[in-house]
């Protein structure tokens, strides 16, 4: 379950990296850059709370 | 873990509060990387790059002035406040209280606070330019000072009034949502930068340079805006957390470093927050003034909108509130200083009551950049009395920590090093012209050899030795 939700955190952190950088390159157009990031978000939010404060921090 | 530092001091009302921080308790190194990193990348970061734009800072001067005005804090925080962090390991007001009194540390308290209050504030009002946006509301200008709406006003006491109720049921549940938000918040920064340069034509190392000067930092400022130049980018970017550094707030988080060198760390958050976001948002706000050259509008929500789309706009909702839900928190603790018998939600009431009137107005984010200047001018000189304490008493024959060794509530040469030092940079600023990002400084230089000055005169140990 954990591995499933840390893949779903890394793709919404990639759907948010990578739009820029296409559409710096030329590769894709800003609507479909602005829905990817939107898509990633969601995937961000919806995975990231589950695990990433479950660590207890030992210092 | 990014805030796990901070949250930490801010949720201890017992342990450790007036005594040192025993080894067992330090943090590692990894731990500050991350505070840092988030803390600097926050909702105000939307407001100052675009405000280094309409000030028409040029591109050469910003990016040459961010790089030296960031290592100055950098070197600020590991040079002069780190070393008495991990040496005396005490909270600010503890170390204060011993140096100055009970009596003035409540002053400094309700100064504290209040500055706490209006830069929650602003960051209200930021959220708001995003919530806004589906409701079409009408967006605040670069000269507006007074609300413009009464949908404005509604909008924002509203939002004021959800963030003070979160604020009330604790502050946990924000900070672990700061925390999650800090990664994706940084690459929305990074992103929405690069997507920004590709809306104004980059495509090439040649065509970055032409048009990060012809259009972006041209320069020239906008209509009714002063000028900036590569001085007041160094001393801005050195003193925007004056307060923390040579104003010692961030004595209370670096006491748990294990390291005087871990005020090095400081280097994630100036450099990934107050460099490249930035110029970031910079880039955003140019793409904005591109796309509405007739809209005098200056709403961070909807310029990060423009460009990248509903992501951008959450970001700067998220920013904002995950920026004034722990200022608020931070505001109420000052306050409970004052009133240490109030109950806790009361006082933080109290505090998001203050925010929400003060987020009202505009004008605390127009005048961002001034208001971040005058909050760290008016608490430094209390830092410039710690360090002045702990390196130059033994030197120049002072009692050292002297409201503790002289069982007092308010320390004279403290108190005269404080208001004198503002009186001398106001006189500065309204005699002779300097502006308030150059205050900072010579201020610091003045509350020091005020202190010790007065310390000779009202607690020379030859004569304490004598008596």
């Amino acid at each position: 379950m954990k591995l499933f939700l840390k893949t779903g955190s890394l793709i919404g952190l990639l759907l948010t990296m990578s739009p820029p950088i296409l559409i710096f390159l030329g590769k894709i157009d800003l609507d479909t850059t602005k829905l990817l990031m939107t898509v990633g978000m969601v995937a961000w939010f919806s995975t990231a709370p589950f695990w990433i404060n479950k660590k207890v921090d030992v210092g | 873990m990014a805030t796990s530092i901070f949250k930490k001091v801010i949720q201890e009302t017992n342990e450790y509060e007036r005594t040192p921080i025993p080894a067992k308790s330090l943090k590692s190194s990894s731990s500050f990387l991350g505070m840092y990193a988030g803390e600097h990348t926050a909702g105000t970061e939307f407001v100052i790059g675009p405000l280094f734009v309409a000030h028409g800072v040029a591109a050469g001067d910003l990016i040459l002035g961010l790089l030296i005005g960031n290592l100055l804090a950098v070197l600020s925080w590991a040079l002069i406040t780190a070393p008495i962090a991990t040496q005396n390991r005490l909270t600010l007001y503890y170390q204060l209280e011993r140096i100055v009194g009970k009596r003035l540390v409540a002053g400094y308290n309700l100064i504290n606070a209040l500055m706490f209050c209006f830069l929650a504030g602003s960051m209200i009002a930021v959220s708001a330019t995003a919530v806004g946006i589906p409701f079409g509301l009408e967006m605040p200008t670069l000269t507006d000072w007074m609300p413009r709406t009464s949908g404005w006003i509604i909008t924002v006491i509203l939002m004021g009034a959800v963030i003070t109720l979160v604020a009330i049921q604790g502050y946990s549940y924000v900070a672990r949502f700061a925390n999650l938000m800090a990664p994706w918040m940084i690459l929305i920064f990074i992103g929405a930068g690069l997507i920004g340069l590709s809306q104004l034509g980059v495509n090439s190392w040649d065509s970055l340079i032409s048009i990060s000067n012809e259009v972006i930092w041209t320069g020239i400022p906008l209509e009714g805006m002063s000028k900036f130049t590569i001085w007041h980018i160094i001393f801005f970017a050195w003193f925007v957390n004056m307060a923390m550094h040579i104003g010692m707030s961030d004595l209370t988080i670096l006491r748990y470093a294990r390291s005087w060198k871990y005020g090095f760390l400081s280097f994630a958050g100036m450099y990934i927050g107050h460099f490249l976001a930035w110029i970031a948002s910079g880039i955003l706000y140019s793409v904005f003034l591109q796309a509405n050259s007739a809209s005098s509008a200056f709403a961070p929500g909807e310029i990060a909108f423009q460009t990248a789309g509903i992501a951008g706009a959450v970001c700067v909702v998220v920013a904002g509130w995950t920026t004034a839900n722990p200022t608020i928190y931070r505001a109420g603790l000052a306050l409970q200083g004052i009133l240490p018998k109030t109950a806790t939600w009361k006082i933080t009431a109290i505090v998001g009551g203050i925010t929400s009137i003060a987020a009202c107005f505009p004008a605390l984010v127009m005048k961002l950049l001034d208001f971040v200047a005058l909050y760290g001018l008016l608490l430094m000189p209390m830092g410039a009395v710690i360090f002045a304490d702990f390196y130059f008493a033994k030197r120049f024959g002072f009692q050292s920590e002297q409201a503790l060794s002289n069982q007092v509530h308010f320390s004279v040469p403290a108190f005269l090093a404080w208001t004198l030092t503002l009186l001398i940079c106001l006189g500065l600023n309204l005699v002779y012209g300097v502006e308030i990002f150059f205050l900072g400084l010579p201020g610091w230089f003045i509350a020091v050899f005020i202190f010790v000055g007065l310390s000779r005169v009202y607690y020379s140990r030859s004569k304490l030795s004598l008596s």
